[in-house]
């Protein structure tokens, strides 16, 4: 039943080590790109505003697949652009990177937008009658105070990450799901206890996430 | 109370239409039979626009099925991915699978294979005008393209060109359009697959094949496990296919515009 984990060929650690890496740096740039937007989303400049708002609209409502096959073939495939990587498996790597924090970023702008609204119109206003710009009230004060109110929040986005690297097989990373793809292809058997497999990894990935950030999100939040 | 009225009523109907999509069609409902075919590769089975099969496969799947008593009208096709094809086998859903299903020891142990129907063998297609690929050894400094997860891109990984730069996608598709731009040199899989491509109306005169003989797959048709008397009906009819030079017709009129040497029909070995 079993017997296919222990074939060589196979090298479960290291594909999910290619997943657990993809969802950091992705986690990492959607973190990044989520808190610009955010930004960009509250100033009082309208044009700003604007192009946040339809990114935002527009990429959370194309499917990840599409994103990401349009990342691969359209950048790379056609327009030839390689981030600097040298063979297909950086490349793909990186594109995948790059769609998956495009992505999500939007989910974590949203999740932290959410987050500014449950910091108290007051706190805002004493920062601007102490005299300090936009910029640093929102760094100094309301960014810091919204981030620890939405925690449980990101911990739900980080997670559907770590899911959602599995559509980085559509182009090519070598990660768990593609191994998957490779083990069903060969052991028709076993179909059952290979999904199983894949599976438990990806809860022995999430669970403790969850549980993790759920216990700083407690001792985080801001009692009001 | 009016609320729980209708959550009840909702709930009712959810699971109802559950437990109907639960027991979908079995195979053999009414006069009809149900076979799995490969929906997304030209010149073996692939679904139309506008709703039509086309491909090798699928004229195999619709002489085997008028051998067995069904008109091209009792045929209801359905899809079979590679992954599935196995489950749809065993669960019942399909009366037996024609879709570019290479005959080995795994599968064995849990379908029944009657044929083969057709020798194929791991081949590369490259642009026309591209001449440097001669050998597999060639492919060590090339870059390549393949299936997610599919056999001939293992092939490439463990024996072929562990050196090679492969790039790995959904579907042949993709790579296609590498091929095309000059991102990928070549695209691996079987010669059928890759004839099929070739002989496409968009693609003529774009790529050509290499000839290269990397593997040998042997498409069966797949079978419940233990069937012996479908088997027995099966082998029957392509044998008849062989014989009446349907079979001949098929292979040219799938793959004759790809320029594409077929094998002969192989001999029946899964009795």
């Amino acid at each position: 039943m079993f017997d296919f984990l222990d074939n060589p060929q196979y090298d479960l650690l290291g594909a999910f080590w290619v997943t657990v890496q993809l969802a950091l740096y992705s986690a990492l740039g959607s973190l990044i790109l989520g808190t610009l937007l955010v930004g960009m989303r509250v100033s009082p400049v309208p044009l700003m505003r604007g192009f946040a708002t339809t990114y935002v609209n527009a990429v959370r409502n194309t499917p990840l697949t599409i994103v990401l096959i349009g990342c691969s073939l359209v950048l790379y495939q056609t327009l030839g652009i390689t981030l600097a990587g040298g063979d297909s498996k950086t490349i793909g790597f990186r594109m995948a990177v790059l769609g998956l924090a495009a992505y999500t970023g939007t989910f974590v702008c949203e999740a932290l937008r959410s987050g500014i609204n449950t910091v108290p119109v007051g706190q805002a206003e004493a920062a601007r009658a102490l005299g300090l710009s936009f910029f640093q009230v929102l760094t100094l004060i309301v960014l810091p105070q919204a981030f620890r109110s939405v925690i449980a929040p990101l911990a739900n986005v980080l997670i559907a990450l770590t899911k959602n690297t599995t559509v980085a097989a559509a182009i090519g990373v070598a990660e768990a799901s593609l191994l998957m793809k490779e083990m069903v292809e060969n052991e028709s058997d076993s179909l059952l206890a290979v999904f199983g497999v894949i599976a438990f990894g990806f809860v022995l990935l999430t669970l403790p996430t969850g549980l993790l950030l759920g216990w700083v999100a407690k001792r985080m939040a801001v009692k009001r | 109370m009016q609320f729980r009225k209708t959550s009840a009523a909702l709930a009712a109907v959810a699971t109802l239409s559950l437990t109907a999509t639960a027991c979908g069609s079995s195979s053999g409902d009414g006069d009809k039979i149900v076979i799995g075919i490969k929906y997304d590769q030209p010149g073996l089975g692939l679904k139309t626009p506008d709703g039509k099969y086309t491909g090798f496969d699928v004229d195999v799947a619709t002489y085997v099925a008028k051998e067995l008593g069904y008109g091209a009208d009792k045929i209801e096709f359905k899809q079979a991915p590679s992954a599935e094809r196995e489950n749809l086998i065993r669960n019942g859903d399909v009366k037996f699978v024609v879709a570019s299903y290479s005959i080995n020891d795994k599968r064995k142990a849990v379908v029944d294979f009657a044929g083969p129907y057709f020798l194929a063998h791991q081949d590369l297609l490259v642009r026309a005008d591209d001449n440097s690929i001669k050998q597999a050894s060639d492919l060590n400094a090339k870059k390549l393209c393949s299936v997610t997860g599919s056999t001939s891109a293992q092939n490439v990984k463990e024996k072929l060109a562990p050196k090679a730069d492969l790039q790995e996608f959904g579907g042949y598709s993709e790579c296609i359009t590498g091929l095309e731009n000059g991102a990928v040199d070549a695209l691996t899989t079987d010669n059928s697959i890759l004839a099929g491509y070739a002989a496409q109306k968009e693609h003529q005169g774009k790529f050509k094949l290499v000839g290269l003989k990397l593997s040998d797959e042997h498409y069966g048709i797949g079978l419940k496990k233990g069937d012996k008397e479908l088997r027995d009906k099966i082998n029957a009819a392509l044998e008849k296919m062989k014989s009446d030079g349907s079979w001949e017709k098929a292979v040219k009129a799938n793959f004759g515009p790809a320029n594409y040497k077929n094998e002969p029909a192989p001999a029946i070995t899964e009795k």
